[in-house]
C-alpha cells in the first residue's frame, strides 16, 4: 500500500523538482536586468511574502476571491437549476446567456469602477461576474441530463418539490456542477489579479504592479511566484473538496471501468 | 375479450378500455388498442406479451407516469391521474432506479422520510425490508458496489418498505443471470404470500409468468389487446424443483406460448 503511494508521489514531484533545478542553475549567472537569478528571487520571496505582505496583500486577495467566487457559486447554481429544469425558461434564457458569456468580464471593469468605485465591492463583483458563467452553464447542462428512470422513480415514490431538488436533481447534476466550479475558480483568480492591477491599494495584483512600476524586478518576480503558489494551493483545496463531494461518483466510475 | 370480470369485490386495479396513442408531427403510433381487465386484491397477475407489445406503456399508465389517450386506470376504485400513493414500482433498469449517491439504507429510507415516518419507525421498517430480501448486511454499501441481482433486491426492499397495497414490476429480472433469477422469483413468491400484496408482474418470459402467477394475461402485439386470460391453478407453495416439472405446468406453458406465437403471427 505504501510503496505505490510513494512511487506516485515521486513521479508527481520529479518534474517540478527538475524544472526548478534547471531554472536555478541556468539563471544563476544571469546579469539580465529583467531576468534575475532565481536565487535572488527566492531571497526576495522569503523576505516579502513570508513576512508582513502575506497579511497585507495575500489575505485581502484571498478574501476578495472567496467572496466573489462563493457569490458566483451560489448564484450560478441557483439560476442554473430553474433554467435546467424548465424547457421554456431555457429557450428564453439561452441566447441571453450566450451573449453575456461572450463579453470578457475584464471589459466591464472600467464601467464598474465608475459605478462602484475602487473598493472591494467592485473587485468582488468583477470576480463573481466572470466566474458565474461556467458554473451557471454547467448547472443547466447537469440538470438537463438527469436520468429519466430515476426521475420516474422519484415520481412513483412521491419525492417532490424541495426533496426532489435536494435528493435527486442536485446530486445528479453535481459532477457537472463541480466541473463548472473548477473552471470558475481559475477565471476568478485571473479576474482577482486584473481587478487589483486596475485599481487597488493592496492585494497580489496591486503588489506586482507596484514592483513593476518601481523597477524592483526580483520583487516583481517573487510576486508572480507567490501568485503561482496561491493558485496551486487553491486548486489543491478544490481537489480535496471534489474528492469528498464526488466520492460516490468516482467510486462508481472506478467500478464501471473494472467490469 | 375473455377477461373474467369479478363483480363481487372492488378490483385492486381496474384497467378500463385503456387506449394510448403516441402522436408526433411525423407519425401516429397506437401502442395500446383497447385493454380491459381487472385485478383482484391479493392476486399475483403476470402480464406477458411479445416484445413491442406495449407492456412498458401499460405499466406507465398503471403507475400514473403516463396519461392514457382514452379509457382509465383505477386503483382501489380511484382514477389514476398521478402516481398513486398505495403503489410501488420496481423498474427493469435497477442500476438506474437507485440513487448512486445514497447508501442502500438511505435508498430504501428516502420514500419513508418524505412520507413523514418518524426516524425510529423508519429505521425499523428499513431493517425489516432489507432483512426480507436477505440484504441485512449491505445497508451501508452503495448500490454500485453490489451485483445486479443484489441491486434489484435493494429496489425490491425499497418497494417493500414503502408498504404498498399494489406492487408493479416491469421485467425486473430481465438483466440478471439464470440462477439469480430463480432466487429472485422465489423471493417474490415469498414476499407476496407474507405481505398479502397485489402483484402485477410484467415479463416477456413465459416460464416465469406461469411459475409466478395465479393468472397470466397474454397481450397481443400493438395496438395491444388482451389475447388470453389464463388462470394458473398450480399447487402452492411453488418450488423451482417441483412446480416446473408439474404436468399442468407444461400444459399452461404451452397455452401461453401458443398465445404469444399467435400474437407474433398476427403482427
Amino acid at each position: 500500500m505504501i510503496r505505490p503511494a510513494l512511487k506516485k508521489l515521486f513521479i508527481e514531484l520529479a518534474l517540478p523538482a527538475l524544472l526548478f533545478a534547471l531554472l536555478y542553475a541556468m539563471s544563476a549567472s544571469s546579469t539580465n536586468f529583467y531576468f534575475p537569478p532565481l536565487s535572488t528571487v527566492l531571497q526576495k520571496f522569503s523576505a516579502i511574502w513570508l513576512g508582513p505582505r502575506f497579511f497585507s496583500d495575500v489575505i485581502p486577495s484571498l478574501e476578495r476571491l472567496l467572496a466573489g467566487y462563493l457569490l458566483a457559486c451560489i448564484a450560478g447554481v441557483a439560476l442554473g437549476l430553474p433554467i435546467g429544469l424548465s424547457r421554456g425558461l431555457r429557450r428564453a434564457a439561452e441566447p441571453v446567456l450566450e451573449f453575456f458569456r461572450a463579453i470578457p468580464p475584464v471589459a466591464v471593469i472600467p464601467l464598474l469602477i465608475m459605478v462602484m468605485g475602487f473598493g472591494d465591492a467592485m473587485k468582488v463583483t468583477v470576480i463573481a461576474a466572470g466566474a458565474i458563467w461556467p458554473i451557471l452553464l454547467n448547472t443547466v447542462e447537469g440538470v438537463k441530463a438527469v436520468d429519466p428512470v430515476l426521475d420516474e422513480t422519484c415520481r412513483t415514490y412521491q419525492i417532490r418539490g424541495l426533496a426532489r431538488l435536494r435528493h435527486f436533481i442536485l446530486p445528479s447534476a453535481s459532477p457537472q456542477i463541480i466541473v463548472g466550479m473548477r473552471l470558475g475558480l481559475s477565471i476568478g483568480i485571473v479576474l482577482m489579479v486584473i481587478s487589483e492591477m486596475f485599481a487597488a491599494l493592496d492585494g497580489l495584483g496591486s503588489a506586482i504592479i507596484y514592483f513593476q512600476r518601481s523597477y524592483e524586478i526580483p520583487e516583481m518576480w517573487s510576486g508572480v511566484l507567490m501568485l503561482g503558489l496561491f493558485g496551486f494551493a487553491l486548486s489543491m483545496v478544490f481537489r480535496g473538496f471534489e474528492r469528498w463531494a464526488l466520492a460516490w461518483y468516482h467510486g462508481m466510475r472506478h467500478m464501471e471501468k473494472k467490469n | 375479450m375473455n377477461a373474467v370480470l369479478e363483480q363481487t369485490t372492488t378490483a385492486a386495479v381496474a384497467v378500463e378500455h385503456l387506449n394510448k396513442v403516441y402522436e408526433s408531427k411525423e407519425r401516429r403510433v397506437e401502442a395500446i388498442g383497447d385493454l380491459h381487465f381487472e385485478v383482484r386484491p391479493g392476486d399475483f397477475t403476470c402480464i406477458v406479451g411479445p416484445s413491442g407489445a406495449g407492456k412498458t406503456t401499460l405499466l406507465k399508465c398503471l403507475a400514473g407516469l403516463l396519461a392514457p389517450t382514452r379509457g382509465a386506470v383505477r386503483v382501489n376504485g380511484r382514477e389514476v391521474t398521478a402516481p398513486p400513493q398505495e403503489m410501488a414500482v420496481v423498474f427493469q433498469e435497477y442500476g438506474r432506479s437507485l440513487f448512486p449517491w445514497k447508501t442502500v439504507r438511505e435508498n430504501v429510507e428516502l420514500p419513508l422520510r418524505e412520507r413523514g415516518v418518524p426516524a425510529a419507525e423508519r429505521a425499523r421498517m428499513v431493517s425489516a425490508a432489507l432483512e426480507a430480501v436477505a440484504l441485512a448486511g449491505a445497508g451501508d454499501s452503495y448500490p454500485w458496489q453490489l451485483s445486479g441481482g443484489m441491486q434489484q433486491r435493494v429496489a425490491i426492499a425499497r418497494a417493500v418498505a414503502y408498504q404498498p397495497k399494489v406492487m408493479v414490476l416491469d421485467e425486473p429480472f430481465a438483466a440478471v443471470d439464470a440462477q439469480t433469477r430463480a432466487d429472485l422469483e422465489d423471493l417474490m413468491l415469498r414476499l407476496w404470500s407474507d405481505l398479502k400484496l397485489t402483484m402485477i408482474f410484467v415479463t416477456h418470459d413465459i416460464d416465469e409468468a406461469v411459475y409466478l402467477g395465479q393468472r397470466v394475461l397474454v397481450l397481443s402485439s400493438s395496438p395491444t389487446r388482451v389475447l388470453d386470460d389464463v388462470r394458473i391453478d398450480l399447487p402452492t407453495p411453488r418450488t423451482q424443483a417441483e412446480t416446473r416439472v408439474h404436468p399442468a405446468f407444461a400444459t399452461l406453458r404451452t397455452r401461453v406460448y401458443g398465445g404469444i406465437q399467435a400474437a407474433k403471427a398476427a403482427h
